[in-house]
């Protein structure tokens, strides 16, 4: 388990900083949404791996991190891929706004 | 008291800036009654100081670090608040005549009370961290007050000059007094005080020193930092008179009175105080006789007078302390009220030239008069309180303090500098007030309103009355702050204004008829001379000022921008990845990090599989992203699937739901986005044509990125490898129900637990969404994503081409079944979003989940059937949403305090609804009841306002045609 996603984490980080370096703004977008799954990924296995594991306590009931899963990972990861989709949104509207200035979709605004 | 001592004027600075412009003369009644009440402020607590008590204030802010907020008054201290609100008062009364009704006058009022507040902060600082935040204060005020007249290019150097000069020294001074801190272990001036021994002798402290002295010595306009006050003196003369003559060029010297007992008292103080201090009494004062303007005259004056006191600081005697403490206070009577009148003549005649001016004495006897009671008290004649503090001076330059040359020239160097002194105070009063009338002067002069006289009728009065009878004026002042300073060490000393016939006396004598015979012998010469002393004219220190400012702040900074930085984004991206790559990778390295033995145990082969095709997704993705972008979006998509599948596989189900409704708000979104980016040609990817320098290029990005996934790889793998350690969510999960009442933990985090953070968050996607929806109202497509996408073209021209269709047919049959269905969408998603809503708090779903999936209601219903449709049938009002969100979640925080609470306290409590049986009803609901509405209003606001840029195109493409028709034609 725990290989298989570290291996993906892997896979998702090097192809979204590969993208992060490339000239055109599009490619920087697609490398930021994919550097960010994996960087969510990443916050949420420091809670380590469970399956099966019950996410929500019984009605009154306490729970513990050997019976139930980490929340605080969960709740980080949670809000990020919010942020992180208001920032996609963002980087988006300045790409088109910056290619409707410059003409071009290169990240410097000219070729 | 002391706390509304230091508020009042910052309050009524903020207050007179709403002043209108044009109601110049309320600003200047309402600062004229802050300063009144300050004045009586100081006035009351002179009985509690005068008894030897010392008045503290404390606010704790940050007692850890010793951070309090407080402030101190003892006698000393009083007595610099007393010429501050005073002298403050009366050039508030002298500015209301000076300033013209076309300047913005209530800006001007508004700065100098925030001046006053500043340097009444200085003064009864009581932490020294505190004194410094003040005197960088004073730095930037009045920065801003030099440069009042910002049209005028004199004005904005002179301004930005002050404020290079001395705030560099405020810097220094800064990191000196923290080292203070750090040698005493506190930051309390009382604490400071009591240990001067330990500072004396402690290693730092010649460091310590010269970086205090760096501070004082820039802002007391002492040699060789003494060029920018004359430059300063393009402020307007109400500035300079409060400014650069009683209060902020005073600063220094408060300062080094101030740790005089703690600093004092060694050689490097007497080598470089006394050093400072005497070249900057004879030099200022050789300069001031030879200066045509009024005020530069006074200027250079004024930092010989500083010069005078420092050297009596650097002498290291309590008696030389006192007389310091003295010639201070005198300095500022007669210096501000010279200052006035230097305004007067000014305004009355339109030019400060001296050989222009002269015998004004005729059209203003008493502004003449006054200025000259004044200038005599400058020049030390006897009966007058600038003779007093000056045989004191005389007094202790006889004395031998030390040994060494410095100490032995210091009597003949102080009997030349107030030769000079009584010879540029002659001309001053001579050159202007008498000789031949004056012609073709810009204005005719006159006596100025009787008002705009009275500060300096009264200042001057005050120098009189000093000079005759100290004893009883200022005698217990004076000893007052005398006492608060040298405490047991005050010595005996006499404000007798006859000592009886003794050396003071005669140097007193030597420098008044020196003065006279050296003025007889110069006065042709400067009656027409150039500006500026003869030999030094070539030696400016502004000249090397700018000099070095142009090669630190343009030739250097130049430099290291063209050598060290770029404008271009990728390589700035390289260096940062790598950046962050490194201090990733060698605390790692240095700490002996061994990636865990990788094992194939327990490998569920689905879960491989799945990655598998996450892992094909993510390297398709990147490889696609240049030339079709479309799969790069589909490939995207997918990846994003893996990873919400990924969560609920490992019991992660909010985030699971949460992750699956962003992947498809986010497709939807860049689709809408793709529709404005250009379409790009397969270009030929032919290897042979690439350049070699773009295949390394490649090649080292490859590398960095490999490296990077290489790296997060070993590091997630090694970390979840490991046994949990207790972290701090066995306390969440212990207390999420019987504290926040739900049994969802990671929801009760968010909006009980954690909800401040969560709080801020939505307020960043609202920030975010409003940005978006600013930056597209006025967005410009690029010049070929104007026309209608293929598509639709082909469509329009099918349309035209059939005569029994009308244009437009096509595109609303297009997909003509699924947007029925999506149309009856709308309730079963409304129905969704509030069972994920409610459940939130005990099962997975919550705010976040229900308003993106509510927006992806709305969504569905602008692609099933087109902007208009929907808008013509829903109430569509995103802004709304989004405001009444935040309003909602932030009264539910506040709710709390009126149960007394902290803000943000949930309650919880289940209640029981008919039908849909038993709730939970934390107010936590409410809140999330906030955050759904602002996430819904959020993405339904970017969503639709990247869509509505296809309505709008139409209008910007006539405008285009328009355009290229006017042109042909």
């Amino acid at each position: 388990m725990e290989l298989v996603l570290s291996a993906g984490i892997g896979v998702l980080t090097a192809s979204g900083v590969w993208l992060l370096f490339r000239p055109r703004t599009y490619q920087v977008i697609i490398g930021l949404s994919l550097l960010s799954y994996a960087v969510n990924l990443f916050i949420f296995g420091m809670g380590r791996l469970r399956v099966n594991a019950p996410p929500v306590l019984e009605p009154g009931g306490v729970g513990g991190l050997l019976t139930h899963t980490d929340p605080i990972p969960q709740a980080l990861v949670l809000t990020a891929i919010v942020i992180g989709f208001a920032m996609t949104a963002l980087f988006l509207v300045v790409l088109l706004a910056s290619r409707g200035f410059t003409g071009t979709d290169h990240v410097d605004g000219r070729e | 008291m002391l706390l509304i001592l230091t508020l009042a004027p910052f309050a009524g600075s903020l207050a007179a800036i709403v002043f209108p412009s044009d109601k110049s003369t309320a600003a200047a009644w309402f600062s004229g009654v802050v300063a009144l009440l300050c004045l009586l402020l100081v006035a009351g607590l002179y009985p509690f100081v005068a008894s030897g008590g010392v008045l503290r204030y404390e606010l704790r802010w940050l007692p850890e670090l010793g951070l309090n907020i407080t402030l101190r008054m003892d006698g000393f201290a009083w007595m610099f608040a007393g010429v501050i609100t005073a002298i403050g008062l009366l050039v508030v009364v002298y500015a209301r005549y000076y300033m013209s009704a076309s300047d913005p006058v209530p800006r001007f009022f508004s700065l100098f009370l925030a001046f006053m507040g500043a340097m009444l902060g200085i003064v009864l600082s009581g932490n020294i961290i505190q004194l410094a935040i003040f005197w960088e204060l004073t730095s930037i005020v009045s920065f801003l007050l030099i440069g009042y007249w910002h049209h005028n290019a004199h004005a904005r150097d002179g301004a930005r000059m002050a404020l290079t000069v001395t705030g560099t020294g405020g810097l220094c001074m800064f990191v000196g007094l923290m080292l203070i801190g750090h040698i005493v272990g506190s930051y309390d001036l009382d604490a400071v005080l009591s240990s001067g021994n330990v500072i004396r002798e402690h290693p730092l402290y010649t460091t310590v020193l010269i970086l205090i002295l760096l501070g004082a010595l820039t802002k007391s306009a002492q040699f060789p930092f003494h060029f920018w006050l004359p430059h300063a003196m393009s402020a307007p003369t109400p500035v300079s008179a409060y400014l650069h003559s009683a209060t902020l060029v005073k600063a220094g010297v408060f300062l080094l009175i101030r740790l005089w007992p703690v600093m004092a008292g060694t050689d490097a103080w007497f080598w470089i105080v006394g050093c400072a201090g005497l070249t900057t009494l004879l030099l200022g004062a050789y300069f001031a006789i030879f200066q045509q303007d009024l005020k530069g005259l006074l200027a250079y004056s004024t930092i010989s007078h500083l010069g005078l006191i420092t050297v009596l600081l650097s002498l290291g005697s309590p008696l030389a302390a006192v007389a310091a403490i003295f010639h201070t206070l005198n300095h500022a009577t007669f210096k501000a009220s010279l200052f006035m009148a230097a305004g007067i003549i000014d305004h009355e005649t339109g030019t400060r030239d001296m050989r222009r001016l002269s015998g004004l004495f005729r059209h203003m006897p008493i502004t003449a008069t006054l200025a000259m009671v004044a200038s005599a008290a400058m020049a030390g004649v006897p009966l007058l309180n600038g003779f007093l503090s000056k045989e004191m001076f005389f007094a202790e330059a006889i004395e031998t303090h030390k040994y060494n040359i410095l100490d032995t020239i210091t009597p003949y160097v102080a009997t030349l500098a107030s030769m000079f002194a009584v010879t540029y105070s002659l001309r001053f009063i001579h050159s202007v007030f008498f000789g031949p009338p004056p012609h073709d002067l810009p204005k005719i002069p006159h006596e100025p309103p009787h008002w705009m006289r009275a500060p300096i009728e009264f200042l001057v009065l005050a120098c009189l009355v000093v000079g005759v009878i100290p004893t009883l004026t200022i005698g217990p002042f004076l000893h007052t702050a005398v006492q608060s300073v040298l405490g047991d060490a005050t010595p005996v000393y006499s404000l007798a204004v006859w000592h009886g016939w003794n050396l003071p006396l005669a140097m007193s004598l030597v420098a008044l008829i020196g003065g006279v015979i050296l003025f007889l012998l110069m006065k042709t010469y400067l009656a027409t001379s150039v500006e500026g002393p003869p030999f030094f004219r070539r030696l400016e220190g502004q000249r090397i000022f700018e000099r070095v400012l142009v090669t630190l702040s343009w030739k250097w900074a130049r430099w290291l921008e063209r050598t060290a930085s770029s404008r271009r984004l990728q390589p700035q991206m390289r260096i940062l990845v790598f950046i962050a790559f490194a201090a990733g990778a060698i605390p790692l390295f240095l700490q002996g990090f061994k990636p865990a033995a990788i094992a194939l145990r327990s490998v569920d082969p689905a879960f491989a599989l799945l990655w598998f095709i996450g892992m094909i997704c993510a390297v398709g993705a990147a490889y696609q992203a240049k030339f079709h972008r479309l799969a790069a979006l589909v490939l995207l998509g997918g990846a994003g699937l893996v990873t919400c599948i990924t969560f609920v596989w490992l019991s992660a189900p909010d985030l699971a739901v949460t992750q699956l409704l962003v992947e498809i708000v986010t497709t939807v979104l860049i689709l809408l986005g793709l529709r404005w980016l250009p379409k790009r040609i397969e270009d030929s990817n032919d290897p042979e044509l690439m350049d070699f320098s773009v295949r390394m290029r490649r090649l080292r990005d490859l590398a960095l990125a490999l490296a990077c996934g290489v790296g997060m790889m070993l590091v997630s793998y090694t970390v979840m490898t490991r046994n949990v350690p207790d972290t701090i969510s066995s306390y969440f999960l212990e207390r999420a129900y019987s504290e926040g009442g739900g049994t969802n933990v990671v929801n009760v985090i968010l909006v009980d637990f954690r909800g401040f953070d969560t709080f801020g968050e939505i307020a960043v996607l609202c920030i975010v969404a409003l940005t978006v929806f600013s930056l597209l109202l006025r967005f410009r497509p690029a010049a070929e994503s104007l026309e209608k996408p293929e598509q639709q073209r082909i469509q329009n021209a099918f349309d035209d081409d059939h005569p029994d269709r009308k244009k437009g047919d096509s595109i609303a049959e297009y997909l003509l079944v699924p947007s029925v269905i999506m149309r009856w969408m709308f309730p079963v998603i409304g129905m969704l979003t509030a069972f994920l809503f409610f459940r939130g708090h005990d099962l997975p779903g919550g705010g976040f989940a229900a308003g993106i999936a509510m927006s992806i209601a709305f969504i569905l219903q602008y692609m099933a059937g087109g902007t208009r449709w929907v808008e013509e049938r829903l109430r569509i009002h995103p802004l709304r949403w989004m405001s009444i969100g935040l309003l909602v979640a932030m009264a539910t925080g506040l709710g709390s305090f009126f149960f007394g609470y902290p803000f943000l306290t949930s309650h919880a409590q289940y209640a029981s609804l008919p039908i849909l049986g038993k709730i939970p009803l934390a107010t936590a609901i409410l809140f999330d009841l906030g955050v759904f509405s602002l996430v819904l209003g959020a993405t339904v606001l970017i969503l639709i306002a990247l869509a509505h840029q296809s309505v709008r195109s139409p209008r910007a493409q006539i405008k285009a045609a328009r355009a290229a028709a006017k042109e042909t034609v």
